[in-house]
């Protein structure tokens, strides 16, 4: 993986990431992010996984990496451990996600969440002719698909101001351009810096 | 793949060692096998620290006609997980042992006859402080790791506390940080089989000329069925008759039966009773939190300076995930560097001598960082 092909999304939370801070990063997948945060923010993070496969990849880039099952909780971690929490394309795959996002306000300082927008307008088309939407950020069948949660920009807003959880930074993408105007449908993927209320 | 042959060594130390008992030995051996080659800078040096069982012999054959490797053959030498080509490999068999190394069964200098029921109990500790020895006789000051599974791991864990500047990285594998009840409740029962042994005579059983076969047979074969799961014992033993009826009596009839008998009589004609009720010892005294108030793992781990592999396994119930998550817990709480691994493996306690994709892969990966970071 070359630095010029880092994903987006993954600037955008480094650009949150403060040079030198203590990171977790909630289902870190093979080490992508977790290493891109390493190299260029110089953080010092450990991933947390499940996928044996992954795991490996982790090792292999010679990352921390702890094997657990995020929706156990995070009680291997103690209260304001780390300076960020990091929970990136992995949200809509949880099944206690209320619980997750309150571990990591726990565990972390602030945390920051990044989720394909259910909301985007070429998911709506979708929905609209009657299929479950297929995209490059949703890119699984209804039968496959390990997203159990998805939800929209809105969604999200209401639930963190439901829980008087801090929104302190969100950006919204489609692609490699953030959108300003109508977010919730001309976004595709966003990504939040949240605090406890 | 060559064949690695390897020779047994013998290290013996002259100054007086005094063990956390208090007792002393004004001598001992330390019996060990190297396999590869230490580099110029003696940076590549790993120690694998063996468990109840094990001794020196961790990996090779003895000879050309060898048929018997080493207990961790499949792990440790060329081109393996432990690559000898690459790293400089000592395996030595503890103080205490029955392979070599000074222990019950051998001869007390000062007496002539077999140091027997007079050997000293030894701890975890005064393991480390003798592999320490050895590693200065080696002229290693730093290990590039230092490896090892169950009581292994335990040592391993006690080398980071204990000398956290010699080594660099610490694999901990299938281990605890310290015993539960029922894990000390298993131990006794094996010992109580051992100590209750008629022909046992108080540990000084060599004098009479026999061995507590008895006692040392149950003692492992209760130690067999702890290191199994349940699953595994049902896939490979079921309720399979060897005859294929019951027949009414007390002989062999299901496999498992069999499997246990035949582990327990080959156990008995090769290791030491007392070794067996010193190592068993050591796995309950094991408790590196023991000199802290709170008795507190993360208080305790705050003098480690390594970096950890720990790995444990989904069906280990001896060992189970859980310790090892209270070890890594420990050691985030310090910031240490920590990767944790939990093995989905059908074979209890044992799998961590097996041969599983994902454990040698990670193990693998693992050293490959070691060298690339040397």
């Amino acid at each position: 993986m070359t630095n010029t092909t880092v994903r987006h999304d993954f600037e955008t939370i480094a650009a949150w990431v403060a040079p030198g801070s203590r990171v977790l990063d909630l289902g870190c997948g093979d080490g992508t992010l977790l290493k891109y945060l390493t190299d260029s923010r110089q953080a010092r993070g450990y991933g947390v996984e499940i996928a044996d496969a992954n795991i490996l990849a982790c090792v292999k880039k010679g990352l921390n990496v702890i094997q657990n099952d995020l929706d156990a909780g995070l009680s291997g971690f103690e209260a304001d451990s780390f300076d960020f929490v990091i929970l990136s394309q992995t949200l809509q795959a949880m099944r206690h996600i209320e619980q997750v996002i309150a571990e990591m306000l726990r565990v972390g300082k602030q945390a920051i969440v990044a989720f394909p927008n259910f909301g985007y307008w070429r998911h709506r088309m979708q929905v609209l002719q009657g299929h479950m939407p297929v995209s490059p950020n949703l890119p699984y069948q209804w039968f496959d698909t390990p997203n159990i949660h998805l939800c929209t920009v809105k969604d999200f807003e209401a639930f963190c101001a439901q829980r008087g959880i801090r929104i302190l930074e969100r950006v919204v993408m489609e692609g490699e351009r953030e959108i300003g105007f109508l977010p919730n449908i001309r976004g595709s993927v966003a990504a939040y810096r949240i605090e406890r209320g | 793949m060559s064949k690695l042959i390897v020779t047994p060594q013998t290290a013996r130390f002259e100054s007086p060692l005094t063990l956390k008992s208090g007792a002393t030995l004004p001598s001992y051996e330390l019996v060990y096998e190297t396999y590869g080659t230490l580099n110029a800078g003696k940076s590549n040096a790993i120690l694998v620290c063996h468990a109840l069982s094990g001794n020196h012999h961790v990996a090779g054959v003895h000879s050309e006609h060898d048929k018997r490797p080493g207990w961790w053959d499949n792990m440790i030498g060329p081109g393996k997980p432990i690559d000898t080509g690459r790293f400089f490999v000592i395996g030595l068999n503890n103080l205490g042992g029955c392979h070599g190394s000074t222990g019950p069964s051998s001869i007390n200098p000062q007496t002539g006859k077999p140091f027997g029921a007079s050997f000293p109990v030894v701890t975890v500790e005064d393991w480390v402080e003798t592999q320490a020895r050895l590693a200065d006789r080696l002229g290693i000051h730093q290990f590039a790791a230092i490896v090892g599974g169950s009581l292994g791991g335990m040592q391993v864990l006690q080398w980071s506390i204990n000398h956290p500047d010699r080594l660099r990285h610490a694999l901990v594998i299938a281990a605890a940080p310290r015993l539960t009840a029922q894990n000390i409740a298993f131990n006794d029962v094996a010992r109580q089989a051992i100590l209750t042994d008629p022909d046992f005579h108080g540990g000084d059983f060599y004098a009479h000329g026999v061995v507590p076969r008895r006692g040392l047979r149950i003692a492992r074969m209760l130690g067999h069925i702890t290191y199994l799961s349940d699953d595994a014992m049902g896939e490979k033993f079921g309720r399979i008759l060897r005859t294929g009826a019951y027949n009414f009596g007390y002989e062999v009839e299901f496999e498992i039966e069999s499997y246990l008998r035949y582990q327990g009589d080959k156990f008995a004609d090769s290791f030491d009773a007392n070794t067996y009720l010193l190592m068993t010892k050591a796995l309950d005294y094991f408790d590196p939190t023991h000199h802290h108030q709170h008795g507190s793992l993360s208080e305790t781990m705050q003098a480690a300076r390594a970096k950890f592999l720990v790995i444990s396994f989904s069906t280990d119930w001896r060992f189970s995930p859980s310790r090892s998550r209270e070890i890594v817990k420990a050691l985030l709480d310090n910031n240490l560097d920590v990767s944790y691994a939990e093995i989905t493996a059908a074979h209890g306690h044992d799998a961590f001598l097996m041969e599983d994709p994902q454990y040698h892969n990670l193990v693998r990966a693992y050293m490959e960082r070691i060298v690339e970071e040397a």
